[in-house]
């Protein structure tokens, strides 16, 4: 027999392959602890959403003044205060408001704001001062002192962003569990993995491309075989961002051992005709997350759960001549949650007669006060190894 | 005395310069001095030839049309913007000109725009391809006066009595002086200010629309006057800010390590005082000790459309259906034509993770074999089991043929590694191999030229360059 017979050739690309028992050993929640294992799920709206267009001061003359062309009013909006309205494009939002699942937290910034997408979305990720460059996120810090492994971080994307990067852990960045889990399967690749040695890489690039596929190998089987067990049959809108909430919904309902989830949607940077625009960006995400609500409802995971929402910044409170508005700086919030302490309007509305020289709202609350309130009292750790230093804690959950 | 240098030396320059060396052109050139291979990098790039598409007439006026023929346009856009996103990967593959194609594609990250008009794109994209060589200066000016750029950044939009600071913001904070180095908020309004009247014709010509122009004086970065556009470019290119901010970017694409700071304003010097002349800074850079230092080799995570193009000119596929190679940018998150916002592409490690190093390393198998990559079993499995993996072996071969539809010269590769086949590692990799590797791939010896090739490129050695 010539010898080439003896050549086996493996196939990744194939769903039929001699799979052994996945589940032997692996570290699953059993049925009764997957109750009460919290998680948070983390959402930006990208581009820096309108929050003044969001949650509207619609009774305040300033608000109308300086936005003649896109003020929202009378039918625009549903009403949740005698000062505050919701963007009518928000009905999901507002029923949770009504049930006491949402806590809106007004004026959250940090001092010496920076307008810039790219350094106020690395200052919310890495929870920096603005004056601080860190290299690693909130969340890759949190892997880092507190989690065994890359898979309790999930971007449920194609792509890791900052905020899931440790410096020794990182979360994993997946869209398709299954085509993952493949790949990984590759005789070839594993042999590479298996004589990798974790301790004698270095740091450059090559050390680099190593560790990562070692995380893959030690998170993507896990992942893939935890995630079949539960598919969700709500119905979720027809959208991308849902797609990927209901994607994040499925892995909480198979009882992944998951802490915290990462997703965004992006598209707010409403320099131009922000009405059309913005409106139906907030519909998308509305409408996703009263899906997501409702099917975790269901299952009755949403007791455990948390959804932050945040943007890397406000706009101007003035509209620009091109009925949008430019980059501004202080925001609010949203958590989201079947176990908050404190729902509805959390704090102060925003103040439009005492604005910064740039016309800008001035933020009340540091948004490391909220992860700070998110790591102590939801994730139940000290912020010490994670936040560089104390901040007051909030009360809304 | 003529530099000498090396094969791998040589593969290094053409990995940096380009998108990698066929083997038969490395035979071709490897007696020659370093001087000379860059010479002839450049003399190579000196014609600028317009990428070109047939676009089909600009539509203006859609506002005018019916719903259903704006909606029939806007898929002709879409098609248009991924024609051109094959013919300009194809020409990177093939092109002699691989200095001008690589520096257009760092300016295409530079300067980039994300708008549905494959007519605007493809404007810009030849300005920056007609400047990659030439004077940056001209490049910023054009660019900024360009329909693309004053679209994205909503230039239209800003007048007089009502500025809009999109563009005047990202002209400093992304294509010169870089992120708060130098600027505030009020140097971004007096910026807004003067750019007011900035627009663009139906026809897609830069018309300066003076009626809408602020006038008034202005105070920017120190200066005043009754500025218009072209002065605030003119200001920003007199900051040594700006070619520093250059500088150092284009050094991270070429070089791909740190340097000290002595060692940037070094080449920073080199670019302002030559007034912004790319080939002046590029020359210096391939010429430098700090290119050729050993730890600068095999040290760059290649981008995807590096990565893509360079399979594709080392094993010479073809395409016969283009859309797998979008499908697959896409998947490496990039693609051409589409950066996921004005900041551009991310770099480096920011290309890395779980699912897309998985793709990076499979793409091996997927382009150049359908799917299967060479294992040694060494072991006594039965002859049952054997004829399965067969069948299904075939079944996958089948269905990744069908969906990629990739075809590799392996004739041609086999043809021009012949005369260095004993270096078959040294060619397809740069970085000296971990160890990982080299255990995987000790047991392989042999397999054929062509087996031993598709394992190579699966390795993760190969992403780096």
């Amino acid at each position: 027999m010539d010898r080439r017979d003896f050549v086996k050739k493996s196939i990744f690309a194939s769903g039929l392959m001699l799979v052994p028992s996945f589940l032997k050993g692996m570290d699953l929640l059993g049925p009764n602890e997957i109750s009460g294992y919290r998680n948070l799920i983390i959402i930006q709206l990208s581009g820096g959403n309108d929050g003044l267009n969001t949650i509207v001061p619609f009774q305040n003359d300033i608000y109308h003044q300086l936005r003649p062309n896109i003020a929202k009013s009378g039918t625009d909006l549903f009403k949740l205060n005698d000062e505050l309205s919701i963007n009518s494009s928000c009905l999901g939002l507002k029923e949770l408001f009504d049930q006491g699942e949402l806590s809106i937290i007004n004026n959250v910034g940090y001092p010496n704001p920076n307008r810039s997408h790219f350094r106020s979305t690395d200052i919310w990720h890495s929870a920096s001062a603005s004056d601080e460059y860190l290299k690693t996120g909130w969340v890759g810090r949190y892997l880092d002192s507190h989690c065994q492994s890359s898979y309790q971080a999930i971007e449920h994307d194609a792509s890791l962003s900052m905020i899931l990067k440790g410096q020794n852990l990182k979360g994993i960045a997946v869209k398709n569990p299954q085509e993952l889990f493949q790949a990984t399967r590759e005789k070839f690749f594993k042999s590479i993995a298996d004589n990798t040695d974790a301790e004698l890489l270095s740091e450059n690039n090559q050390g680099y491309l190593y560790k990562t596929l070692l995380e893959t190998y030690s998170s993507a089987e896990y992942i893939y075989t935890q995630s079949k067990i539960y598919e969700s049959a709500a119905e979720y809108p027809n959208t991308a961002f849902a797609k990927n909430l209901k994607g994040i919904a499925d892995f909480i309902n198979s009882g992944l051992k998951t802490r915290v989830y990462y997703s965004s949607l992006g598209g707010f940077d409403s320099h131009v005709n922000q009405k059309q625009s913005q409106d139906g960006l907030l519909k998308t995400y509305s409408e996703g997350i009263a899906a997501l609500v409702k099917d975790l409802k269901k299952t009755g995971k949403f007791k455990d759960t948390l959804i932050l929402t945040f943007s890397e910044f406000g706009r101007r409170v003035k509209e620009n001549g091109s009925k949008g508005t430019d980059h501004g700086t202080a925001n609010n919030l949203f958590m989201i949650g079947g176990s908050l302490k404190k729902s509805g309007i959390y704090n102060e509305a925003p103040n439009l007669e005492n604005l910064d020289s740039n016309g800008d709202l001035k933020h009340s609350i540091d948004f490391r006060s909220v992860y700070s309130t998110v790591l102590n009292n939801w994730l139940e750790v000290d912020t010490k190894l994670i936040l560089s230093k104390q901040f007051e804690n909030l009360s809304f959950i | 005395m003529p530099m000498e240098i090396t094969k791998k030396e040589i593969q290094h320059l053409y990995w940096r310069a380009g998108f990698g060396i066929q083997p038969g052109q490395l035979k071709s050139i490897e007696n020659q001095s370093r001087e000379e291979i860059v010479d002839a990098l450049f003399s190579s790039s000196k014609k600028f030839i317009p990428l070109d598409a047939d676009l089909g007439p600009l539509i203006t006026d859609r506002n005018k049309l019916s719903k259903q023929k704006r909606k029939e346009l806007k898929k002709l856009d879409k098609k248009n913007i991924f024609t051109m996103n094959v013919l300009w990967m194809q020409r990177m593959a093939e092109t002699e000109a691989v200095l001008r194609e690589k520096i257009t594609f760092f300016f295409h990250d530079h300067f980039a725009a994300r708008i549905n008009s494959p007519h605007g794109l493809l404007h810009l994209n030849n300005i920056v391809r007609e400047h990659a060589l030439g004077s940056f200066s001209t490049m910023l000016m054009e660019v900024s006066k360009s329909p693309a750029m004053i679209s994205f950044l909503n230039n239209k939009q800003n007048k007089k009595s009502h500025p809009n600071e999109n563009f005047a913001r990202e002209v400093m904070e992304l294509f010169t002086l870089g992120r708060d180095n130098g600027y505030t908020e009020i140097d971004i309004q007096e910026a807004a200010r003067s750019f007011t009247g900035w627009s663009y014709s139906k026809e897609g010509k830069f018309v300066f629309n003076e009626r809408v122009h602020d006038t008034a004086s202005k105070t920017f970065l120190g200066e005043t006057g009754n500025f218009k556009g072209e002065d605030i470019i003119n200001i920003l290119l007199k900051q040594k800010q700006t070619a520093r901010y250059l500088t150092e970017k284009l050094i991270e694409f070429l070089i791909s390590r740190p340097l000290s700071k002595d060692q940037l304003e070094k080449f920073t010097g080199v670019f302002y005082d030559s007034g912004y002349d790319l080939s002046k800074l590029i020359r210096s850079v391939f010429l430098s000790d700090e290119f050729m230092a050993e730890e600068s080799i095999g040290c760059r995570i290649k981008s995807p459309t590096e990565l893509l193009v360079g399979i594709t000119k080392q094993f010479k596929i073809k395409y016969q259906d283009p859309k797998p190679l979008i499908k697959l940018q896409s998947k490496l998150n990039q693609v051409l034509f589409f950066p996921p916002n004005v900041a551009g592409w991310q770099s480096g490690k920011g290309w890395i993770d779980s699912s897309t190093l998985m793709l990076r390393m499979q793409l091996s198998a997927i382009l150049l074999n359908f799917g299967v990559i060479a294992w040694d079993e060494d072991g006594d499995t039965p002859e049952e089991a054997n004829e399965i993996l067969k069948k299904q072996r075939s079944r996958v071969s089948a269905r990744v043929e069908k969906r990629f539809k990739a075809y590799p010269d392996w004739k041609f590769f086999e043809t021009e590694i012949k005369s260095q086949e004993s270096r078959l590692i040294d060619y397809l990799i740069q970085p000296k191999l971990s160890a990982g590797a080299k255990a995987t791939i000790a047991n392989s010896s042999e397999f054929s030229v062509k087996e031993r090739a598709i394992e190579l490129v699966s390795l993760p050695e190969y992403q780096l360059c």
